[in-house]
């Protein structure tokens, strides 16, 4: 066996799903013996056999990267307990091993997985979702790209056809449940970690929050960074759509066009609301210059219906 | 001895990791610590907290980076994308010298985040000593290799393990980063004594030593970083400060980690060691000069 060889065989066992119990499974998928697969190529010595060696780094392998999913999850945690959770994070893993030399990004296709596969979460199915997305964004608004923001004078400059670039660390969320306040209720409770060790002997537990039940009410939320903390900021739905609009690369014009066109406010509630959308993301840090554009381009005038 | 190429020829001493629920003390009350040793990949991101606490330390402190995912021993091409991450913040910290592990934790694009055990063949040598070149020369840094603790030996291994070392080093011309708790957990995980390893190891390639505390299972010892340091290591860290001189010394706590002062008091210890491996050095270096004359 070459080292390649080898390095596939031993990847291969390490990351095979463990049973039920957190154990080594006895059997490969092939149905060949675990325990003839690791004496090929683990000598065992005289406390453990070639089995339990191999073990070790099977066991620590799916510990280290459920702990690291479960950081970034918390709330999805405490909402699903920890049968459900656990389960999920393994089907996922299974799906979706790291692709990447850190352990940041493991969890970040989490919410589309969960999106997709609604037996983890039963009849609160949708309040997960909420739950996984609201946190996938504050990993991303927490150590996100930061773009120098608009200075005053090109804020003062946007013009109907402007266009401009959002903040790469803003998330903006269109969610089912009113999840904020209860994320944020379990994150003061989590300590920050990082990456260290790599020795993971069990399944850490580090919570047990209660969640309290939560009432359906549509909610947009921007999820950004100010001053080195992350924010979660309640939404006008108009507000909203221009920014989205503006995330999709939009004029100034066309997003404030199609933020309000089924708007039920006055035309003056409107031009106001418009108003104040731009002056609070302006003062957020939330809007950028597209790199190599001018901003001054022709103002719009504030009427947008 | 303790100023060499491998180190930057500095001469650093008692260090500690650099950890989040230590930071508000840190800054805080900016307490006197020689240097500390960042995880790299803690800090390999495009911005926010994390950056902006590593910029406040490196404005008042010594910063070391210690890697956890370079895995010099995979088979396969280095991560570019990840060397010039590393690269970037390298240039950040200025880091006199880069440290990462002996060992092998990806294939097929596919991560494990552990640090697997390499088999100790001559293949593997070459393998890890051409990357661990290409990694040094990239960086334009000197690299020192740490020896890992494991939990499991191959058939095909053909050397012991620092015999797989010193061929490493000296096939990538690298420093050491010398783990004497990783040595001490091996050796008891492996029937080996530890001695032997701590006394084979080119001394003049010792960049920095690392220190730490483990755990004992009923069947094996697990490299678990959340204890003091036992006296079997400590007599091992002894030993190899008498072979190499005052070395570049870290504490290693990354799991149950006590308050700031509890750490850094355990790291302190080792300073009994430092000054007995200072006094012995200027005898000696007393004794040639009475003789020249």
């Amino acid at each position: 066996m070459n080292l390649l060889e080898l390095q596939r065989r031993m990847a291969e066992d390490v990351r095979r799903p463990l049973t039920e119990d957190y154990e080594m499974r006895s059997f490969a998928d092939d149905g060949r013996p675990v325990a003839d697969i690791a004496a090929s190529y683990i000598s065992p010595n005289s406390r453990l056999s070639s089995f339990e060696r191999l073990e070790i780094y099977n066991r620590q392998y799916w510990f280290r990267l459920i702990t690291a999913v479960s950081e970034d999850y918390p709330t999805l945690n405490a909402l699903l307990g920890q049968k459900r959770f656990d389960a999920l994070i393994l089907a996922y893993l299974d799906e979706h091993p790291s692709t990447s030399w850190t352990l940041r990004d493991l969890g970040a296709k989490l919410p589309a997985f969960l999106a997709a596969h609604p037996e983890f979460a039963g009849r609160r199915h949708r309040l997960a979702v909420d739950v996984a997305n609201l946190e996938l964004a504050y990993v991303d608004a927490f150590d996100g790209k930061q773009l120098d923001p608009l200075t005053t004078e090109e804020a003062q400059a946007i013009g109907a056809d402007s266009r401009l670039f959002l903040q790469p660390h803003l998330r903006l969320l269109e969610l089912a449940y009113p999840v904020d306040n209860l994320v944020l209720a379990v994150k003061k409770e989590m300590p920050e970690v990082d990456i260290v060790s790599s020795a993971a002997t069990h399944r850490d537990v580090t919570n047990r929050a209660k969640i309290p039940p939560v009432k359906r009410g549509k909610l947009f939320l921007a999820v950004h960074r100010y001053d080195d903390s992350v924010y979660y900021r309640r939404l006008e739905k108009e507000t909203f759509l221009l920014l989205e609009g503006l995330r999709l690369g939009a004029s100034v014009a066309a997003a404030a066009s199609q933020a309000f066109a089924k708007s039920k406010l006055t035309p003056d509630a409107q031009a106001l609301l418009l108003q104040q959308s731009f002056a609070h993301a302006s003062q957020l840090g939330w809007l950028c210059p597209l790199p190599g554009t001018d901003v001054a381009l022709p103002h719009l005038e504030m009427k947008v219906n | 001895m303790p100023a060499n190429r491998f180190n930057g020829y500095t001469d650093y001493e008692v260090g500690i990791g650099l950890r989040v629920p230590h930071y508000d003390h840190i800054l805080s009350k900016k307490p006197i610590v020689d240097w500390f040793e960042i995880i790299s990949e803690n800090y390999m991101v495009d911005g926010g907290r994390p950056l902006k606490i590593l910029d406040q330390i490196l404005d008042q402190y010594r910063v070391v980076q210690h890697g956890v995912s370079m895995y010099f021993g995979s088979a396969q091409p280095l991560n570019r994308d990840h060397l010039k991450r590393i690269k970037e913040l390298t240039k950040r910290t200025k880091t006199p010298w880069l440290s990462d592990h002996l060992c092998w934790g990806s294939v097929d694009g596919r991560y494990t985040h552990d640090l697997l055990p390499l088999p100790y063949t001559f293949e593997a040598v070459r393998t890890t000593a051409e990357r661990i070149r290409m990694v040094q020369d990239f960086l334009e840094i000197p690299l020192a290799v740490e020896n890992v603790s494991s939990y499991a030996a191959y058939n095909d291994s053909e050397m012991t393990e620092w015999e797989f070392l010193n061929e490493v080093v000296h096939a990538a011309d690298c420093g050491i980063l010398l783990d004497v708790n990783n040595i001490y957990v091996s050796s008891q995980n492996h029937d080996f004594d530890p001695m032997d390893y701590v006394n084979s190891i080119p001394a003049e390639r010792v960049a920095q030593i690392h220190i730490a505390g483990h755990s004992k299972f009923e069947k094996y010892i697990l490299d678990t970083h959340d204890h003091p340091v036992l006296d079997p290591v400590w007599k091992l860290y002894g030993r190899a400060i008498e072979r190499s001189g005052p070395t570049a010394t870290l504490l290693e706590w990354d799991d149950n980690i006590p308050s700031f002062d509890e750490v850094h008091a355990e790291a302190l210890k080792a300073h009994r060691f430092l000054r007995a491996a200072e006094t012995a050095m200027s005898v000696g270096a007393g004794l040639r000069e009475e003789a020249h004359v």
